[in-house]
C-alpha cells in the first residue's frame, strides 16, 4: 500500500516536472470545469487505488485503495511544501507557479496539505472500487469517460472536422465557442456512448451467433464489404479532412513506406538495422538531383523518370552496406547500420561533398510531380500518391512474406546456423532483405523529396531511424496491417496533436520499453508470431480444444443447408 | 571471423571476401594517401601534432571511463547498454546544478579541488542512480528474453531518459562554470595542454586504476569477474546474481557520472543531447579494445579520442578535403564499423564473442 501509494505519488509529481500536466491543462475536458491536467492526476489517483485494491476484497480494498491514494497525494503535497520553500524553478524550468496552482487547486502549499491527502484517499477509495462494480455498470462508465476524454484530447481535429454549414449546430452544442468542450455537450457524449456500450454488450452475442451462422460466401462477403468500406474512407479522407489532415496522412504514409522496408529487415528477417534512415536520404537526394531546377540539378528529369532510379539506386546502395555486414549478427548489426547510417549523414554534411548535394543547405528547388498535365501540389494530391505507394509497398511485403525467399527469411530469424544447415543461401537471402527493404524506403524518400521541395540531412538523422523502429515493434514486428497501425499511432497521433510535440519521443521511450515487458508481440501481431503464443498457451490445456473445433466444424456443414 | 564465417557459409563465397578486401584496401589506401600528402606539405607544426595529442588524450580518457560501463555490462549480460551515454549526461547535467550555485558562491575562487570533487561526486551518485533505476526497471524483467529485445528496451531507455532530462532541465544549453584553477595551460616540456583537459586524463586514470583494483582485488570484483566467466555456475557457487549484476550498473554508472563531470569541465557545457555522440564513441572504444575486457576499454578509448583528434588532420587533410575536422565523428564511426566487421574481437583480442554474438 505504502509502495503503491509512493510510486504513484513519484509518478505524480515526475509526470508534473517533465511539464506534462502543464501542457495537458491547457485543454479543457469540460470548458470552465475539468482540464486534461486535472483529470490526468484524477486518474492517477484512481490508479493508485486500484493498484493497490487489487487482490484485496471488500472493505479491505477501500481501505488500503484510500491509504495508498492518501500516500501518493502527501507525496504531490511534500512536493508543493518543498516548492513553497525553496526555488525550484532554477533547476526544474516546468517548477512554475501555474503548475503549482494545478497541483494544488490554487491554495497555498500549507492549505492544500489536507486536500491532497483527502482527495488521494477519496479518489484510491474510488479506484479500490472500481472491481468491485457490475460489469454491467463499469463498461458503460469506462466507454463514456473514454469518449469524452477523447473528445477532449482531439477537439481541435473534431472543431475542424464540424466547420461545414451543416454541422454547425452540433459544433455548438459540443464546444463552447473559443474555447474547450461545453458541459451539456460532453454529458451529451458520455450518455450515448455509455448507452452504446450497454446496447453492444446487450446485442454482442447474437450479432456474433448470427454472422457465424452466416454460410462462408457471406461471411467472406461481410469481410469485403469491411474492406471496401475502408478503401472508400481512405478514398474520402483528405476530401473530408482538408489539407492539415492530408498533410499528417501523407507523413504517415512517408513513415508507412520506411517502416514496411525496415520490417523486412527486422520483422521478417530479423537484420536490425539503425542505419535505416540513410536509404531513405540517399533516394530523396537522388530524386533531388535528377529533378531539381536549381543550380545542383544535374538532369531536370520527370518525377515518375525519376523515382524508378531512386528506388533502384537505395536497393543498390542497401545491398552495397549490406555486404560488409552479412558477417554481423544481432546488435553488433544494429551498431554497425548505425555506424553506416551516421557516416552516410556526416558526409552529405560535410564541405567536401558540397559542390554537388549543397552541404547543409540542402538541394532546393524541387518541382511537385506532374500528372497529365495536372500538378500534383497540394498535400491532398501527394496523399493519393503515398496512398498508392504504400499500398503497391504492403503488397509487395505481404506477397514476399509468405513467399519462399519469405520463408527464408524468418528461418534466418529464428536461427541463421540451422537456415544455412537447411540449404538457404544466408548472403542471397541476407542481401535480398537490405536491398528490397532499402527499396521501400526508397519509395518513401522519394516523395519525401517532393513533398518538401528540397532535401537537407537534418532531416536524416538517426531519430528517423528510430522512429521507424518504434513503431514497427509497437505495431508488431513482421506484421503488415501492424506496422500500419504502429504508423498511424506513433506518427499520425503525434503529428495531430502537435502542441504536444516535445513529449513525443519521452513516450515513444515509454512505449518501447512498455511494449518489450507487457506486450512484446505487438499491438498486430504477425499470424506466425501469434500462432506460435497461442500454442504455448494451448499445450496445457488441449482437452477443451475440440469442443469449439467441432462446433465450426458443425456451422460449416449447416451452411450450404441453411444457404 | 569474417573470413572464416564466409568460407563455412558456402566456400564459393569469392564475392563477398573480395567486395570486404576491397572495402579494406580503398580505406587503407585513403588513409596513407592522405597521410602523405599532409606530411609533405607540411601544414602542421610539430606543436599542433602534440596538441592533437594532447586533445586527443584527454578526450580518449573520457571515452574510456564511459566504456568502462560498456563493457562491464556486456562482459556480464552479452548486452549493449544503449542507455549508458544517457546516464552519462544525466550525471554531468544535474552536477549542474550544484556547479552552478557553488560558483556564484565562490567556492571554486576559495577551495577549487573541494569544489571539484563535490561536483564530481553528485554527478557520479545521480548517474549511478539513473544506471541502477534503468537496470531495474527495465533489463531485469527481461533477462531471459531473446538478445534482440533488451536492445530495443534500451533504445526505448535511452530516449526515455534524454526527453526526460529536457523536460526536467529545458532544452537548452547551460554553460559550465569557468572555474578559475583551471583556467590556462600546463605546460610539461614540449606538451602544452589545457589544464582542464589534464585534470581530465588524470581523474580519468585515477577512476580506471581505482575500477581496476575493484574488479581484480576485491570480493564483489571477483564475484562480477565469476558471473562474467559462467552466470549458471556462479549461481551454484553462491554468487547473488542480481546483486552481483546491480553493482556492476552502479559502479559503470558512477564511471560515467564522473567522466560526464571531467566532459563538461572541457567542453564548459551541457544539454540533454549530450549524451548520445560520447556515448557512441565510448561504445567504439570499448569494442576497439575488445568489448568485455577492462583493460581493453581503457586503451580503446585513449586510442579512439587520439585517432579522432589527430585522424582529421592527419588522414583527410592531405586529400585536399576542405574543414576537414567536420569528419571527426564521421573517422570514429568508420573505425566502428571496420572494427566491428573485421576485427569483432577487438585489439586486445583474447575472449572472443563469436560464439556469443
Amino acid at each position: 500500500m505504502l509502495r503503491v501509494g509512493l510510486i504513484f505519488g513519484v509518478v505524480a509529481v515526475f509526470l508534473s516536472l517533465v511539464g506534462l500536466v502543464e501542457a495537458l491543462h491547457a485543454r479543457w475536458v469540460v470548458d470552465g470545469w475539468l482540464s486534461l491536467g486535472q483529470a490526468l492526476l484524477l486518474i492517477l489517483g484512481l490508479a493508485a487505488g486500484y493498484r493497490a485494491g487489487r487482490g484485496a476484497t471488500g472493505g479491505r480494498a477501500v481501505l488500503v485503495g484510500a491509504g495508498s491514494g492518501a500516500v501518493a497525494g502527501a507525496v504531490v503535497a511534500g512536493f508543493l511544501l518543498l516548492g513553497e520553500a525553496v526555488n525550484l524553478r532554477s533547476m526544474f524550468v516546468n517548477a512554475s507557479p501555474t503548475l503549482y496552482e494545478i497541483l494544488s487547486f490554487g491554495r497555498p502549499a500549507r492549505a492544500s496539505v489536507p486536500v491532497e491527502v483527502a482527495g488521494g484517499a477519496a479518489l484510491g477509495a474510488l479506484g479500490a472500487l472500481i472491481p468491485a462494480l457490475p460489469a454491467g455498470v463499469r463498461r458503460p462508465l469506462r466507454a463514456g469517460v473514454q469518449a469524452v476524454l477523447l473528445v477532449s484530447v482531439f477537439q481541435e481535429l473534431i472543431v475542424l472536422l464540424l466547420q461545414p454549414q451543416a454541422l454547425t449546430s452540433v459544433r455548438e452544442f459540443l464546444f463552447v465557442a473559443g474555447a474547450g468542450p461545453s458541459l451539456p455537450g460532453m454529458t451529451a457524449v458520455f450518455a450515448v456512448f455509455a448507452l452504446a456500450s450497454v446496447a453492444w454488450a446487450r446485442s454482442e452475442p447474437q450479432v456474433r451467433a448470427q454472422v457465424a451462422r452466416l454460410p462462408r460466401s457471406g461471411q467472406i462477403g461481410m469481410r469485403l464489404v469491411g474492406v471496401g468500406l475502408g478503401a472508400v474512407a481512405l478514398l474520402l479522407l483528405p476530401v473530408v479532412g482538408g489539407s492539415f489532415v492530408s498533410q499528417v496522412l501523407v507523413i504517415v504514409g512517408l513513415y508507412t513506406l520506411m517502416a514496411l522496408g525496415l520490417n523486412i529487415d527486422v520483422g521478417f528477417a530479423g537484420l536490425l538495422d539503425l542505419g535505416f534512415v540513410a536509404f531513405f536520404a540517399i533516394s530523396a537526394y537522388t530524386v533531388a538531383l535528377l529533378t531539381s531546377t536549381g543550380p545542383l540539378g544535374i538532369a531536370h528529369w520527370s518525377f515518375w523518370a525519376a523515382v524508378p532510379v531512386a528506388v533502384v539506386v537505395s536497393a543498390i546502395a542497401g545491398v552495397i552496406l549490406g555486404i560488409p555486414v552479412l558477417g554481423i549478427r544481432g546488435d553488433y548489426l544494429a551498431i554497425a547500420t548505425l555506424g553506416f547510417g551516421e557516416i552516410v549523414r556526416l558526409l552529405v554534411l560535410s564541405d567536401a561533398l558540397r559542390p554537388w548535394l549543397g552541404g547543409s543547405q540542402g538541394i532546393l528547388a524541387i518541382p511537385k510531380p506532374v500528372l497529365f498535365g495536372f500538378e500534383l501540389r497540394e498535400p491532398q494530391h501527394l496523399y493519393y500518391l503515398t496512398l498508392v505507394f504504400a499500398a503497391l509497398a504492403a503488397f509487395a511485403s505481404w506477397r514476399l512474406q509468405n513467399s519462399k525467399v519469405g520463408r527464408a527469411w524468418m528461418a534466418i530469424r529464428e536461427d541463421e546456423d540451422v537456415a544455412q544447415a537447411l540449404g538457404i543461401d544466408l548472403v542471397a537471402t541476407k542481401l535480398l532483405a537490405f536491398g528490397l527493404g532499402a527499396a521501400l524506403a526508397g519509395l518513401g524518400g522519394a516523395i519525401f523529396a517532393v513533398m518538401l521541395g528540397s532535401v537537407f540531412p537534418h532531416s536524416f538523422n538517426l531519430l528517423i531511424s528510430i522512429n521507424v523502429l518504434a513503431l514497427i515493434i509497437v505495431g508488431g514486428l513482421g506484421s503488415i496491417p501492424g506496422v500500419i497501425l504502429g504508423s498511424v499511432a506513433l506518427i499520425g497521433l503525434p503529428e495531430l496533436l502537435r502542441e504536444f510535440g516535445e513529449f513525443r519521443f519521452l513516450v515513444y521511450g515509454v512505449a518501447l520499453v512498455a511494449m518489450m515487458l507487457l506486450r512484446p508481440e505487438g499491438l498486430w501481431p504477425a499470424a506466425a508470431v501469434r500462432r506460435e503464443l497461442r500454442a504455448e498457451e494451448a499445450i496445457p490445456e488441449r482437452p477443451p480444444e475440440p469442443v469449439p473445433a467441432a462446433g465450426s466444424t458443425a456451422v460449416t456443414v449447416q451452411g450450404p443447408t441453411g444457404g | 571471423m569474417v573470413a572464416q564465417a564466409s568460407r563455412g557459409w558456402t566456400g564459393r563465397l569469392t564475392f563477398v571476401d573480395a567486395f570486404l578486401w576491397a572495402f579494406r584496401l580503398v580505406v587503407i589506401a585513403v588513409a596513407v594517401w592522405g597521410t602523405v600528402g599532409t606530411i609533405r606539405t607540411g601544414r602542421y607544426s610539430l606543436e599542433q601534432w602534440l596538441d592533437f595529442l594532447a586533445f586527443g588524450f584527454a578526450q580518449g580518457g573520457i571515452y574510456a571511463l564511459i566504456a568502462l560501463g560498456y563493457t562491464m555490462v556486456y562482459g556480464i549480460l552479452r548486452m549493449i547498454n544503449f542507455a549508458h551515454g544517457e546516464v552519462f549526461m544525466s550525471g554531468a547535467f544535474t552536477a549542474y546544478f550544484v556547479a552552478a550555485p557553488l560558483h556564484t558562491a565562490g567556492v571554486f575562487h576559495r577551495h577549487p579541488l573541494a569544489g571539484v570533487l563535490l561536483v564530481t561526486l553528485v554527478g557520479a551518485l545521480v548517474s549511478m542512480t539513473v544506471a541502477v533505476l534503468v537496470e531495474r526497471v527495465a533489463y531485469r524483467p527481461l533477462r531471459q528474453a531473446p538478445r534482440l529485445v533488451p536492445l530495443i528496451t534500451a533504445i526505448g531507455a535511452s530516449f526515455f531518459l534524454q526527453y526526460t532530462f529536457r523536460g526536467l532541465y529545458g532544452a537548452g544549453v547551460r554553460s559550465y562554470p569557468d572555474i578559475p584553477a583551471l583556467r590556462g595551460e600546463l605546460f610539461l616540456g614540449p606538451f602544452a595542454i589545457l589544464k582542464t583537459q589534464a585534470v581530465a586524463l588524470v581523474g580519468a586514470v585515477l577512476m580506471m586504476s581505482i575500477l581496476y583494483t575493484i574488479v581484480m582485488r576485491t570480493k564483489i570484483g571477483k564475484a562480477m569477474r565469476a558471473v562474467a566467466e559462467d552466470k549458471e555456475v556462479a549461481a551454484l557457487m553462491g554468487i547473488d546474481i542480481d546483486r552481483v549484476i546491480l553493482f556492476t550498473f552502479a559502479l559503470g554508472g558512477f564511471m560515467a557520472g564522473v567522466a560526464g563531470v571531467l566532459y563538461a569541465l572541457v567542453v564548459k557545457q551541457v544539454h540533454f543531447f549530450m549524451g548520445f555522440v560520447p556515448g557512441i564513441k565510448a561504445f567504439t572504444a570499448a569494442v576497439l579494445g575488445g568489448i568485455g575486457n577492462i583493460p581493453g576499454a581503457m586503451l580503446g578509448g585513449l586510442f579512439l579520442g587520439v585517432i579522432e583528434s589527430v585522424g582529421p588532420a592527419l588522414f583527410l587533410d592531405g586529400l585536399g578535403i576542405p574543414a576537414p575536422y567536420q569528419l571527426a565523428d564521421a573517422i570514429a564511426f568508420t573505425m566502428l564499423v571496420m572494427v566491428l566487421i573485421f576485427r569483432p574481437q577487438g585489439l586486445l583480442g583474447e575472449r572472443l564473442a563469436a560464439k556469443r554474438a
